[in-house]
């Protein structure tokens, strides 16, 4: 029977939660180190015993942790545990090392972004919030960092380059953070076409690359965003989340700050979807493993108020690619409910039922393992729960 | 030998357990003993100070003997009790956030 690996990132540490294919008995192993904000983790689908894990501090910056048991054991890549000498060329301490390519050779990028209060402001590396393993070998890794920035490692997060190409593009000057800070938080890669690449950015947008990261062009045709001085700019959308289905990688869904949007030509043109959702603010968008149709959101009151409508979290389920929404609420609590459900913090897992997860700022983690239709907890009493990632494992 | 006492969590990343010990040639300064630690456990490079600019970072300070030398150049030389091993480095983090 197939085991199902939850990978939970909280504001205090990593937690693992495994299951059997039928998702009813969960073990859970964790706090990961304990007392530091995980990001994000998420394992290899190349090679589901290689984890990666973003770990961040206020006081100590970023470090990159990884496993190659599945999570038993983990480490900094480049440097091993009771290795305190660096051998012969192996580069070591450099897997925290996230340095903005400012080389002439790669096209100088840009310097500056715009800030809060409208005046430029330098790029400077605060974390990382997305980790997004290649699909095809488990050393190659992109990340997605604050300041917004695209990074990528090719030898298991040994070190990193920037694919400076995405800020550099041109329009990086109009770009500027969210509440949140400047973050690339999205990264999809395309199942079906090796060089194609989609990234989002609070607050700039959708952006794609067909050449493997080298270069970049804002996606954003169709956002309207009443909180920007022209709703329909090519940049500056705060957008939230986009999905993909693997098997149709060009039908593309985004929860933006207000909106949901669907595109059905990789980004091209977008559709607002958001039809009779309660309200449409949210962070996550999750589509189902093997309907390419079948999406979920978790509508949020507003951007004021960073929780469910009335009290009563509801994940809304759409069988038509949007526009038409059905409540799911069998087994979540209808009253007196104020947790946020992060932007990264759904996930599906690929069984035949496809089973969705999402944690909460509350520290619950809860399973459908009915597509939808049903939830139950895994675990109460996490802490706020930042990412939420899913393994299937044969 | 100089002594350093690190805070819990970069204890925890470089596995070790209490104060490290750290062979300094030359002046003992602040700038020196970081360097003896990272090339000592380089898994807490740029932790205690940015990569590129070696500036402490912000949450961080520097204490010996009774006195913060946060401020201080950081190639003046420490104190001599710091010097001579009777005294640590204190890396301490600023209590503050939840």
């Amino acid at each position: 029977m197939s085991t199902v690996r939850v990978l939970v990132g909280t504001r205090k540490g990593a937690f693992v939660l495994t299951s059997d294919g039928k998702r009813g008995k969960w073990d859970v192993s964790g706090p990961h180190f304990p007392g530091w904000e995980i990001y994000h983790a998420k394992g290899s689908p190349a090679d589901p015993n290689r984890l990666y894990v973003s770990q961040t501090s206020g006081w100590f910056g970023q470090i990159i942790q990884r496993s190659d048991d599945g999570g038993k054991t983990w480490f900094q890549p480049g440097t091993p545990p009771g290795e305190t000498t660096a051998p012969g060329g192996q580069p070591k301490g450099e897997s925290n090392k996230f340095l903005y390519d400012t080389s002439a050779e790669t096209g100088a990028p840009l310097t500056t972004h715009q800030f809060y209060d409208g005046t430029q402001h330098p790029w400077e590396f605060k974390r990382v919030w997305h980790l997004e393993p290649s699909l095809t070998d488990p050393d190659t890794v992109y990340a997605g960092v604050e300041d917004a920035a695209l990074f990528k490692t090719t030898d298991g997060g040994k070190t990193w380059q920037e694919l400076s190409g995405l800020r550099g593009h041109g329009t990086g000057p109009n770009w500027q953070p969210g509440a949140g800070g400047m973050c690339l938080h999205t990264i999809l890669l395309d199942p079906k076409d090796a060089r194609r690449i989609f990234i989002a950015i609070s607050a700039a947008g959708a952006f794609r690359s067909d050449d493997g990261g080298k270069s970049w062009k804002p996606i954003n045709k169709g956002l309207k965003s009443l909180y920007i001085p022209n709703p329909e700019a090519e940049v500056g959308h705060c957008v939230h989340r986009i999905a993909q289905p693997k098997s149709r990688p060009d039908l593309l869904y985004m929860q933006k700050h207000w909106d949901v949007m669907r595109s059905l030509d990789a980004g091209d043109t977008w559709t607002e979807v958001s039809g009779n959702l309660p309200t449409d603010f949210g962070f996550v968008i999750e589509v189902h493993a093997h309907e390419p149709e079948t999406i979920y959101v978790v509508p949020i009151k507003s951007d004021g108020e960073h929780f469910p409508l009335d009290g009563k979290l509801r994940v809304y389920r759409s069988k038509t690619g949007g526009n038409e929404w059905q409540e799911m609420t069998k087994g979540l609590p209808q009253k007196d409910c104020y947790v946020n459900v992060l932007r990264d913090a759904m996930a599906v897992d690929s069984l035949d039922k496809c089973g969705v997860y999402f944690g909460t700022t509350g520290g619950q983690v809860y399973c459908s393992a009915d597509a939808g239709d049903s939830w139950s907890p895994i675990v109460h009493d996490l802490p706020a729960v930042y990412s939420v990632e899913v393994q299937t494992i044969p | 030998m100089i002594r350093v006492e690190l805070p819990a969590h970069l204890r925890a990343l470089a596995h070790v357990k209490g104060e490290v010990s750290v062979e300094v040639a030359g002046s003992v300064s602040v700038l020196s003993v970081l360097d003896a630690v990272e090339a000592q456990f380089p898994m807490l490079r740029g932790t205690i100070r940015d990569h590129v600019t070696q500036q402490r970072r912000p949450f961080l300070r520097f204490f010996a003997c009774g006195e913060d030398l946060s401020h201080d150049p950081a190639d003046q030389p420490l104190p001599q009790e710091v010097a001579s091993g009777k005294e640590p480095l204190l890396i301490v983090g600023a209590i503050a956030g939840g």
